[in-house]
């Protein structure tokens, strides 16, 4: 469904994402993860047409969308949520989400409608009336996620959806995204929550200092040198490596 | 065209650029610093040219020698007012505090409007009339002493905001907020004293129009529209670039006037206005965004 | 209006089909509003006449009417869709001027200067809009330039001959329907009252429609808006074009009741203010949030040239209601309003 080739962003003098490449198969989840300030999100920005790109290739369905704009990006069905959430403040969660519905419906009844069975599938139903000023963290992570999801996304780019959640929240969000890939669509997330990753995921992307440094099953990640030394430092590999065989023996 | 009217016009532009550019260091201060856009700011002048208007014509002091009265008391009278009021609205939306300030600029026009009637004013003093010698043309005074004494101004505020504590405190808050407070910079005191400085100059600034220019109420309107061309012309929050904008619009001006007649003539330097906002908003010296 | 029984009672009764009560919550803007509110402003404003049929009232009404009118245009593109402006007369005075000109110097019909008013209107807003947006204005930067623009076309309409320069244009006083005078100042009333009307359904048609949704979180949120697949620009360029066409039948309107227009009348910084005031104090982004703000200004306005003969008392007043407005109550007084209805109905619990 999505490939990207290649993909280069530079700020000033920083390569903030280096000759990335990854590819998301349709149906599937797949994962970005890596140590704070690896590039992640402004890998996701670039992907979906937030920033330009200083070389590199994003194709979508097929089709070229490099450099498109944004808003013809989300329409061609490829949607993000956002690290800090962005809710519309003054709308109410039936707003919110409405907003997203109308992507997909034009008139208000079925928008309106469509958002509510959207805010019952995320679990937000009660709080269909609340100002999304007044959500709490976790609320507006699922608001963010139900008004992308009401969009009848194809390809769901979920930026930490689960940071700031407590572990019961972020049982239920796992839950939810396992349906929203069950009812077809393609979900790449970033997230830092490792056993939501490991649990979610069948491919996983480890992004260390803008380059893509390793790849594979989520069991593969787990063990693999290059990665365990981009969040645990150098050498770190090695000291653990004569621990993790002693427990397997 | 006669190169002597040329040359005239060019030098009236520039002296007249010279008091702009006082007016909109001020301005381009209280943005640098605080980031607020202070509509305000044409009406604060007014206001203080009537000031000055009053002091001469009741107290009968010079306009130039009322700076000493007029700079002090509109430091006081913007520190107070951001402490008062406009400190308790900065934060929140650009557009709250571009709209406080223009409902202030809406409250002082009209006050002055009640109090002052609508009618125009000018001062004339001993000097008013008299001529010197520019090169090829001949220059009112008052002109000529103006500008040197904003370009006087304008040096004097540089080498405050270089050489003391409080100029360095104010430099660095407009730079990193949150850093100065770190290092124990009482951050809400220097944008009280910032703003207080931004209508300080207008203070000034007022005792240098007033000899060459009239006061009415609603003269707030075409120096609002001055200054923040000046300003972003010049970069928001840059120093020389209120220096080269100011003196840019004085030219601007002075040959609108010159080539297109009094009535399109004004229509320079909203044209400018445009075009720097359309294609380069950061003017000339700003930050590039 | 049923509340469905299972909601908890703190929350709004809106039910599913969207015929809620927008007082209880905040702020619910997307939500239509009931019609007995509508049919009881229609029926007060269409009994006023008849009610207080003398001159003076009539003028009041009709003053209160006009710049309902026009803060409707602001409220539509600084209220609905969030984009500020500082110089929403340029729409205004292009309807004045266009109409004004196409009857005077083209001998058409001035019943035809609405329509032409509104697309001189929605020409100049397309035009602002288009150029403004493209270069990314936003906020206090496309508040300023609006005032720019506006005042271009104040020293452009001064010094061609086409608007009669700083003189001015008259409209030769010919009182008679076909004219678009009237005899009686009554038919000024009755045919404002129809402008704010339709005003009025166009400002309900957003609360209710997909372009209203969409322009709600453009105000909200840009970036979060392009996310969702709205392509902010052309939104913003049509509520620009919508704005200013009521802008400019408001212009052509003023030029057939006042019958003279002059570059500082119709391109001048008073209208502006006026517009935004009204819409604003009223309550910016609600449908009556310019009438509240309207009526308001018209009765401090009458109020205080009846009290006193103080020039300018007025707008000092309406200057410091802004500052308190934006200071405490950003929603605007229809916001008060309805907290304290809210109040109420929570007291009788």
């Amino acid at each position: 469904m999505l490939k990207v080739r290649g993909l280069t962003k530079i700020f000033g003098g920083l390569r903030a994402v280096d000759d990335a490449s990854l590819e998301v198969a349709q149906g599937s989840i797949v994962a970005l993860i890596g140590p704070n300030g690896a590039g992640k999100t402004t890998l996701f920005s670039c992907i979906a047409g937030f920033q330009p790109v200083n070389a590199g290739r994003v194709e979508l369905l097929g089709q070229d969308i490099t450099g498109m704009p944004v808003h013809r990006i989300a329409r061609m069905g490829m949607v993000r949520t956002f690290q800090i959430t962005q809710p519309f403040a003054r709308l109410s969660v039936h707003e919110n989400i409405a907003v997203g519905a109308y992507q997909r419906y034009s008139h208000r009844a079925e928008a309106w409608e469509h958002a509510r069975a959207v805010a019952e599938q995320v679990g937000m139903a009660h709080q269909l009336e609340q100002p999304a000023s007044a959500l709490t963290v976790a609320g507006r992570k699922r608001l963010e996620l139900a008004r992308t999801l009401a969009t009848g996304p194809r390809l769901l780019l979920l930026d930490e959806v689960m940071a700031g959640l407590n572990p019961s929240e972020i049982l239920e969000i796992i839950g939810i995204i396992q349906k929203i890939r069950a009812s077809g669509v393609t979900v790449l997330l970033i997230e830092h929550v490792m056993h939501a990753v490991m649990s979610l995921s069948e491919h996983i992307y480890v992004l260390s200092y803008g380059k893509i440094i390793a790849q594979g099953a989520p069991r593969e990640i787990v063990s693999n040198t290059a990665v365990i030394e981009a969040y645990l430092g150098r050498g770190a590999a090695q000291v653990l490596a004569p621990q993790q065989e002693a427990s397997h023996a | 065209m006669d190169s002597t009217i040329i040359a005239s016009a060019a030098i009236n532009g520039l002296l007249l650029g010279g008091i702009y550019t006082l007016v909109a260091c001020g301005l381009t201060l209280i943005y640098g610093v605080l980031h607020i856009i202070n509509f305000a700011h044409g009406s604060m002048l007014m206001l203080a040219m009537f000031g000055v208007y009053y002091l001469l014509t009741l107290l009968g002091i010079d306009p130039y020698l009322s700076m000493f009265i007029m700079v002090p008391a509109m430091f006081l009278f913007g520190y107070l007012l951001y402490k008062g009021l406009i400190g308790r609205l900065a934060s929140g939306k650009d557009e709250n505090i571009l709209l406080v300030t223009l409902g202030l600029s809406i409250l002082i026009e009209n006050l002055a409007l009640m109090f002052f009637k609508g009618d125009s004013r000018t001062i004339l003093v001993s000097y008013s009339d008299r001529m010197v010698e520019l090169g090829p043309t001949l220059v009112a005074m008052p002109k000529l002493i103006s500008f040197a004494v904003a370009m006087v101004l304008c040096a004097l505020l540089g080498l405050f905001m270089q050489r003391t504590d409080t100029g360095r405190a104010i430099r660095a808050v407009a730079k990193e907020r949150v850093g100065a407070r770190l290092v124990g910079i009482d951050v809400d005191r220097i944008f009280a004293i910032s703003y207080g400085i931004g209508l300080a100059t207008l203070g000034a600034a007022a005792c240098l129009m007033m000899p060459i220019f009239y006061v009415s109420p609603s003269v707030g309107h075409v120096f609002v529209l001055v200054a923040f061309t000046v300003v972003v012309l010049g970069g928001m929050g840059s120093f020389l670039g209120a220096v080269v904008g100011g003196l840019i619009i004085g030219l601007t001006e002075s040959f609108g006037g010159l080539y297109l007649g009094e009535s399109l003539g004004q229509i320079g330097i909203s044209v400018i206005f445009i075009l720097i906002l359309l294609f380069r908003p950061s003017g000339l010296f700003g930050a590039r965004q | 209006m049923s509340a469905t029984p299972d909601r908890s009672p703190a929350s709004a009764q809106s039910n599913p089909k969207g015929e809620g009560s927008p007082m209880n919550t905040p702020r619910s803007p997307l939500l239509p509003l009931p019609w007995m509110l509508h049919l009881t402003v229609l029926a007060i404003a269409l009994a006023y006449p008849f009610v207080f049929p003398s001159s003076f009232m009539l003028n009041f009404g009709v003053l209160a009417l006009f710049y309902a009118f026009i803060g409707q245009s602001w409220n539509i593109s600084g209220g609905f869709a969030g984009q500020l402006s500082f110089g929403h007369v340029a729409f205004f005075g292009a309807g004045a001027y266009a109409a004004t000109i196409a009857q005077m110097r083209f001998g058409i019909s001035p019943w035809l200067g609405l329509p032409i008013a509104a697309m001189a209107g929605a020409l100049v807003g397309g035009i602002i809009g288009v150029l403004s947006f493209r270069a990314g204005l936003k906020g206090s930067y496309f508040a300023l330039i609006t005032l720019a623009f506006a005042e271009v076309l104040r020293i452009v309409s001064n010094s061609v001959t086409i608007t009669g320069g700083g003189l001015g244009m008259l409209i030769p006083m010919k009182p008679g329907a076909a004219n678009l005078q009237f005899v009686e100042r009554s038919g000024f009333y009755f045919l404002i009252l129809v402008l704010v009307a339709i005003s009025i359904a166009l400002a309900e048609w957003l609360r209710r429609s997909k372009f209203g949704a969409q322009l709600a979180a453009i105000r909200e949120n840009e970036d979060a808006a392009k996310a969702l697949g709205i392509n902010v620009f052309r939104e913003k360029v049509k509520v620009m074009l919508l704005s200013g066409a009521i802008g400019g039948v408001g212009g052509c309107f003023f030029a057939q009741y006042f019958l003279y227009i002059d570059p500082l009348i119709a391109f001048g910084v008073d209208k502006s203010v006026e517009m935004l005031l009204v819409s604003m104090i009223g309550g910016a982004g609600t449908v009556y949030g310019p009438m509240v703000g309207a009526l308001l200004l018209a009765l401090v306005s009458d109020g205080t040239r009846a009290l006193t003969q103080i020039q300018g008392l007025s707008l000092v007043l309406y200057g410091a209601l802004l500052v308190i407005i934006i200071a405490y109550l950003p929603n605007g007084l229809i916001d008060l309003f309805a907290r304290i209805k809210a109040r109420f109905s929570r007291g009788r619990h």
